[in-house]
């Protein structure tokens, strides 16, 4: 049982940051990879608010998610809008924000440097509960319910809102969308700014459900990410929420009953075979992407 | 207020080395329905495409209600009123019809929806159902149907016959005439000449980017020379 939260705590926030990525790559058909960078620079501030800006852990997530935001719209701006015009920009702008990623490590590590950063000991509230005969902290609860509030948003957001409906205008045809009234760089720019302050919420949660912060989380998480959009379905929110979920229950697991070295082996593994049962993906539809 | 809510002149664009269109000039008068017909290639779709700021021209002005929109961008002029259905419907097959005329009126309140239904009765039924899964005919009723809602004062339709059958043709135009008497001037581009000179107060006839001939539409249709050399292959 114990495990088995812990595997639900730790997928949801993969879920989290799958959905991030998914949104750019669902709606814009870019991939954005600078989003671990995000991930990685949001663990950070989020630290340094809780450590120097004596800022509580609760009111630090959604100053994260704003600077997550901000650094959403930095990204379309310098690593994709200049490209859009090429006839590669697909693949212009995935180089472009590997560019971008790493200049934001770099400048991670010159403001942190190399080490391994945590919060106060003081920072996480004391509180646990018992859940079927497993501890469970305040901690996880919250990472748990931040999570799910912010994928139902989205995912309602999506759906149901004027936004979301020109979202998915813009996803289908620009030009159209354009034909319509639609300002489609507003919305770009907005999708990439939703799609940043999800990623660093969830950095900032991974780095509370571990209490460290690593140059390199973004560069583990990234595989993952990209591993859980293709298995829920290319574009898929909910796919990217229920892969998500797999991939932690299935690392938490194999560390359990076969061994942490094992972790990446089973995990992968499992993808792997879901993708070889179901290649579409798990929500995706089986129409092969317009190119 | 001038008379002509738009007003084109000496419009000229290229893609790359291509020039598609070489100094074009005409009018729209406010209220009219005018058409610009021409083969494949004639440079219809990049006319429209320039004046409603989808591309934009390597030359010359557009003047829509008094103000110069040369270098408006799209979205903006739909907001102004200048609204653009596209050549192949261009509808959004993933979304719902409803959605689809919900964002025709992205810029308004959408307020115009339950009277577009009223026009066209099949998209309330089909209101929840993807808008992929309409014909062509119907798709082409939701495209205009989802420019009403934007509240036109000026309305560009390109090639909406393209591909229908006949009867749905009768049923385009009807649409187009009884939009044009509720008050919206109205720019038709076509191939089919013969059908939209017919309807059209006056006309201009292009070809490889430049204005042939011009004239009220059916003096235009009258003149054997101008069929003949410009329309000769249309039928209809
Ligand atoms: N995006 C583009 N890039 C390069 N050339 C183009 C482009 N769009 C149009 N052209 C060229 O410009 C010319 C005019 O094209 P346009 O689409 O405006 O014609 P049209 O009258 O609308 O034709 P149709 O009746 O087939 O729709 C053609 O020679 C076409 O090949
Ligand atoms: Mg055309």
């Amino acid at each position: 049982m114990q495990q088995l939260l812990n595997g639900v705590f730790l997928g949801s926030i993969y879920a989290l940051f799958a959905i991030g990525f998914t949104l750019v790559f669902g709606i814009l058909d870019r991939l954005n990879l600078a989003h671990p960078a995000v991930f990685a620079a949001a663990a950070f501030i989020g630290i340094e608010l809780v450590t120097l800006g004596g800022v509580s852990i609760w009111l630090a997530i959604p100053l994260v998610a704003g600077i997550g935001a901000l650094l959403g719209l930095v990204i379309e701006r310098v690593a994709f809008r200049p490209l859009r015009g090429r006839p590669d920009a697909h693949f212009a702008g995935l180089i472009s924000s590997i560019g971008l990623a790493g200049m934001i490590i770099a400048l991670l590590l010159w403001r942190y440097g190399p080490d391994t950063r945590r919060f106060p000991a003081d920072a996480f509230p004391a509180t646990t509960f018992e859940v079927a005969g497993a501890r469970v902290t305040l901690l996880q609860v919250a990472i748990l319910a931040i999570s799910i509030l912010l994928m139902v948003g989205l995912t309602w957001l999506v759906a149901r809102t004027r936004l979301g409906r020109a979202m998915r205008a813009v996803a289908e045809n620009p030009r159209a969308a354009t034909v319509l009234g639609i300002d489609v760089d507003r919305v770009t720019a907005t999708t990439f700014a939703l799609s940043s302050a999800l990623g660093a919420v969830a950095g900032a949660l991974f780095a509370m459900n571990v209490n460290s912060a690593q140059l390199g989380m973004g560069a583990a998480i990234e595989l993952k990410g990209l591993a859980v959009i293709i298995v829920g379905g290319m574009g898929s929110l909910p796919g990217a929420l229920v892969g998500g979920l797999l991939l932690g229950l299935a690392e938490v697991f194999a560390v359990q009953y076969i061994g942490s070295s094992w972790r990446d082996l089973v995990a992968f593994g499992m993808l792997f075979l879901l993708l070889v049962v179901r290649p579409q993906g798990l929500f995706g539809s089986r129409r092969v992407r317009e190119v | 207020m001038s008379e002509d809510i738009l007003t084109v002149e000496d419009l000229a664009v290229s893609y790359g080395r291509v020039q598609a269109v070489r100094g074009v000039s005409f009018t729209v008068p406010r209220g009219a329905l005018v058409t610009l017909v021409g083969a494949n290639g004639a440079g219809k779709t990049s006319i429209i495409n320039a004046v409603s700021g989808v591309v934009r021209p390597s030359s010359g002005r557009v003047t829509f209600q008094g103000k110069d929109v040369t270098r408006t961008p799209a979205h903006k002029l739909v907001r102004q009123g200048l609204v653009q259905v596209p050549e192949g419907r261009q509808i959004l097959a993933s979304l719902t019809i409803e959605e689809n005329l919900q964002l025709g009126g992205w810029h308004t309140s959408g307020g115009r929806t339950e009277e577009v239904y009223d026009r066209f009765p099949v998209l309330r039924e089909r209101r929840r159902l993807l808008a992929g899964s309409l014909s062509g005919g119907e798709q082409q009723m939701l495209a205009i149907g989802r420019a009403l809602v934007a509240e036109p004062s000026l309305m560009l339709l390109d090639e909406p016959s393209m591909g229908l059958a006949p009867k749905v043709v009768d049923e385009v135009f009807r649409v187009i005439q009884e939009i044009r008497a509720a008050g919206t001037s109205v720019l038709l581009v076509e191939q089919n000449a013969r059908r939209a000179l017919r309807a059209a107060d006056h006309g201009y006839v292009l070809a490889s980017g430049e204005v042939a001939r011009s004239g009220p539409g059916a003096e235009l249709l009258a003149d054997d020379a101008i069929v003949a050399a410009y329309l000769g292959l249309e039928t209809g």
